[in-house]
């Protein structure tokens, strides 16, 4: 759909492929959420994190998310970009960027697809850390 | 019938496998195929849940599997 950026990568994300694809002249704002790799976990020190995926059924999760945000909310655009593979502290693991007449709109669309991506789309990260390794919520 | 079954995220290491084919029985729901998979894989009972997607899709308990089926095996979900 010409009115969403699905895209899943072993690449760097690039946050302004992300703003460029939803500016647009009829837009008063752009909303815009960047996940970040965090040092720690449970005060434990973290080293890197593996992002892996069943990436033709995630492009298919993301693009539900993106269009049923398109139909909850008066938005104009939204880019859904991820990453997979090994991120560094600080890598940018997720990317969400919408564009809307009026500024709320675009804020709720963002969490809604934040939120819903980290229930439904099937990705999964193992942090690494001095001593091991573990899968994030397989045991919570 | 036989279908292919994958492997994801914790599951990988639970069963030392990203895929693996099953040879089922026809009427073999959902709901059947995850206590087979239990039986065979006895390491998923240490998972307190997982989904299972059929042809890149979530299925339900109840839904029937048919020949050539890829199901796929999905712990919690950690993207983001």
């Amino acid at each position: 759909m010409e009115n969403t950026s699905i895209q899943i990568t072993t690449k760097t994300l690039n946050l302004q492929d992300c703003y460029n694809f939803v500016q647009d002249a009829s837009c008063g704002g752009i909303a815009l959420f960047v996940g970040t790799v965090r040092n720690t976990t449970k005060n434990k020190e973290v080293t890197l994190l593996d992002f892996s995926g069943y990436e033709p059924m995630a492009v298919k999760e993301m693009q539900k998310i993106a269009n049923q945000a398109l139909e909850k909310f008066s938005i104009h655009k939204i880019a859904i970009h991820h990453a997979v593979g090994e991120l560094k502290i600080g890598d940018i693991p997720v990317i969400i960027a919408v564009s809307s007449a009026h500024r709320k709109a675009a804020f709720e669309a963002c969490e809604f697809a934040i939120n819903t991506l980290k229930e439904t789309v099937p990705i999964w990260k193992k942090e690494h850390f001095e001593d091991g390794e573990v899968w994030v919520n397989a045991h919570p | 019938m036989k279908i292919q079954v994958l492997f994801f995220g914790i599951t990988t290491d639970l069963t030392g496998k990203n895929s693996t084919f099953f040879e089922l029985d026809s009427n073999t729901t959902v709901w059947d195929l995850k206590q087979q998979l239990i039986a065979k894989f006895s390491k998923l009972q240490h998972l307190h849940e997982f989904a299972i997607a059929v042809n890149e899709e979530y299925a339900t308990d109840d839904l029937n599997l048919i020949d050539s089926d890829v199901v796929a095996i999905i712990p919690p979900v950690s993207g983001g």
